[in-house]
């Protein structure tokens, strides 16, 4: 700490003012790291999570796209797990485990994409509310809490339906119903910064809104809207997983979520194939899990207040 | 009660006591007042959504109804003035409204029955499934809470902090498919003992103490996979709010007084830390209902959410949006009744 200070203070004089930020960011970064590195289980769950990504993204590689096709598929009818085929077949003949590592890509993409929008949502409504106030504030905090009260499940399955079915709009239904927690959080966020003596300060210089939104509170905020990024992920993978299980899933693509549902409805259960519905079930909650422990670690980095815990 | 309340508004020592005592009550019933608005106002923009979201996304609502269907323009003309589609959109709404507030929520495609009756006849297995489910996941939720966060760092708290986060990641149908995998199919040596789904074996009459007992073996996998998914969250609140309370100092206080670990523990921390966790309890109600969906589908009970799941397959579009509107209005009702608890059990939330 007092090295990485007194490194800052010599340089401070040799630099441009940017350059000292640079630094001052990449310290802050790597102190971070360090906190996040020593918090054995979030670690774990990272690795959890790079494994996943890297199976989605070389997902070509390990199985051939062949195997995702019904009128290709060789293998016997919900056939028991054998050398060939490792986690047995499905009701068509296709290999269980290439489904799978197929299934992860859209079971990520759309877990990322609806976050994204869910965050992007949230931060800016949150953002918005906590630094106007009067009206405009107190109408976009009554908006959220309207969004908060309706029951998440029933609006994304009517919106889904009236929509259709593609990966898009099931993460764009996912994105826009479940952005409300991360406003409240950010808002909070953003009045307790808003009521620091700096803000005064950048008021006073004449900082127009904008600069201080995006200058002073975001930067401020953006720790916080990391770790929430990191929970908001499990939960839209969850949602994604539930939707498509309720036969809401794209139909023209292989998901983790739309492998439960046809293993549900052409009765996997009655015919005891549990290489069916194990495998995917467990690859969506160690996912679900990872995102949420390495969300819980970055929490207690950037909110000292649960450091103790 | 009115000793909670003073400490909330302490009277000034030269203000008369009538006065104090006036404004007390009246800023209780402002806070009733204001919450009753603000739930009223939810309800009012839920019922907007509602509106809108059937008549305005799908571009032409009578094709979307028809869909699928040979239709004559004809018969698309009178669909559109049954519907009331002729008529200017603030005309729509006011009678949308009127029909709502006296129940008639249109007649289903698919049962060729009023929603109305359709949602009254389906409501009470979803009740009693989800109301069993969250009196239990509550009772050993907040106890497994409770002695995870007293004996923290020890081996029930790993165990219980493990088990909980690992739930708490798993959706709950699935967790539901695989306990109807080992429990009602039966897999291995485990035999299948619990029934393949339904609410009731056929042939049973539901008012017998026989048929309510088979109604309860029904339900008892449901009951368990919702109590099972639903108190990984108690146990989780539970313990933070129990660790909040921990490091406080009427704890030393009541340590030095003499009083056991257990009796610390129940009457000192328990008490206060109960307070966040009531709140969530009473907001997590309304959610619950909406988190049957899964469940019912799975088991095949036919309550409220098998009933939406399969109005989602035909599109049945009367009954979602009278099931829509049930299940908002519960989660408004919960959050109402949350916040007035709070304001009861809090003094200093009214002010």
């Amino acid at each position: 700490m007092t090295t990485e200070a007194g490194q800052t203070a010599q340089t401070v004089q040799a630099l441009s003012p940017r350059r000292v930020t640079w630094l001052r960011r990449r310290d802050a970064a790597v102190r971070s790291w360090k906190s996040f590195a020593r918090h054995r289980i979030g670690v774990a769950g990272l690795v959890v999570l790079v494994l996943f990504a890297l199976m989605a993204v070389f997902a070509p590689l390990l199985a051939n796209s062949n195997g995702l096709e019904v009128t290709k598929a060789t293998g016997p009818v919900m056939g028991a797990p054998s050398s060939h085929y490792w986690l047995g077949t499905d009701e068509s003949g296709r290999s269980v485990l290439t489904l799978l590592i197929w299934g992860s890509r859209v079971s990520l993409f759309v877990g990322l994409f609806a976050t994204l929008i869910s965050v992007v949502i949230g931060t800016l409504i949150g953002i918005s509310s906590g630094h106007f106030g009067g009206r405009i504030g107190g109408l976009l905090f009554r908006l959220t809490e309207w969004f908060l009260v309706i029951p998440f499940l029933p609006l994304a399955l009517v919106l889904a339906s009236l929509l259709g079915a593609s990966l898009v709009n099931i993460a764009f239904v996912i994105g826009i119903t479940s952005w409300p927690g991360t406003a409240l959080l950010i808002r909070s966020q953003t009045l307790s910064i808003e009521a620091r003596p700096y803000m005064e300060r950048a008021r006073v210089l004449g900082a127009g809104n904008w600069h201080q939104m995006t200058r002073h509170v975001l930067p401020n905020v953006m720790p916080m809207v990391f770790a929430n990024t990191t929970l908001t992920v499990a939960g839209a993978i969850l949602a994604e997983t539930t939707l498509s299980f309720l036969g809401l899933g794209d139909p023209t693509r292989v998901s983790w979520g739309t492998m439960l549902d046809s293993a549900f409805s052409n009765g996997a259960m009655s015919l005891g194939a549990w290489w069916y519905l194990i495998p995917p079930g467990v690859c969506v909650v160690l996912v679900v899990l990872s995102f949420t422990v390495v969300g819980q670690a970055l929490e207690e980095i950037f909110n000292p207040r649960l450091r103790q815990r | 009660m009115t000793a909670a309340a003073e400490v909330g508004v302490e009277p000034l020592p030269d203000v008369p006591q009538q006065r104090a005592r006036s404004s007390r009550r009246s800023t209780g019933l402002w806070f009733l007042v204001r919450k009753l608005f603000g739930a009223a106002t939810s309800l009012l923009f839920m019922l907007v959504v509602n509106f809108f979201l059937f008549r305005v996304i799908p571009s032409d609502p009578v094709r979307t109804l028809a869909r699928g269907r040979a239709t004559t323009p004809k018969q698309v003309a009178a669909l559109t003035k049954t519907l009331g589609l002729d008529q200017p959109l603030p005309v729509q709404f006011l009678t949308y409204l009127k029909n709502t507030a006296t129940g008639q929520f249109g007649v289903s495609f698919q049962y060729r029955q009023s929603v109305g009756s359709l949602l009254i006849d389906r409501l009470w297995p979803t009740l009693a499934l989800v109301g069993t489910s969250t009196i239990l996941s509550i009772l050993i939720g907040l106890w497994m809470g409770t002695l995870a966060a007293w004996y923290r760092g020890q081996m029930f708290d790993t165990i219980s902090t493990t088990g909980t986060i690992v739930l708490y990641s798993m959706p709950e149908w699935w967790l539901g498919l695989i306990l109807f995998f080992l429990f009602a199919v039966g897999f291995g040596p485990i035999p299948g003992v619990f029934p393949i789904g339904g609410l009731i074996d056929p042939g049973v009459n539901g008012s017998s103490v026989h048929g309510v007992l088979n109604m309860a073996w029904h339900l008892t996998l449901p009951v368990v996979t919702l109590t099972i998914a639903y108190l990984a969250e108690y146990a989780l609140i539970m313990r933070s709010a129990l660790l909040d309370e921990m490091g406080e100092d009427y704890l030393v206080t009541a340590r030095a007084k003499g009083l056991r670990d257990v009796l610390v523990r129940r009457r000192h921390a328990t008490r206060n830390a109960l307070l966040p966790v009531v709140t969530l309890v009473a907001l997590n109600l309304g959610f619950i209902v909406s988190g049957a969906i899964t469940i019912e589908t799975v088991f095949s009970i036919p309550g409220l959410g098998l009933l939406t799941t399969d109005a989602l397959k035909i599109p049945d579009y009367p009954v979602l949006q009278g099931a829509f509107l049930v299940f908002s209005a519960s989660v408004i009702v919960a959050n109402l009744i949350a916040q007035l608890l709070y304001g009861w059990l809090d003094p200093r939330v009214r002010l």
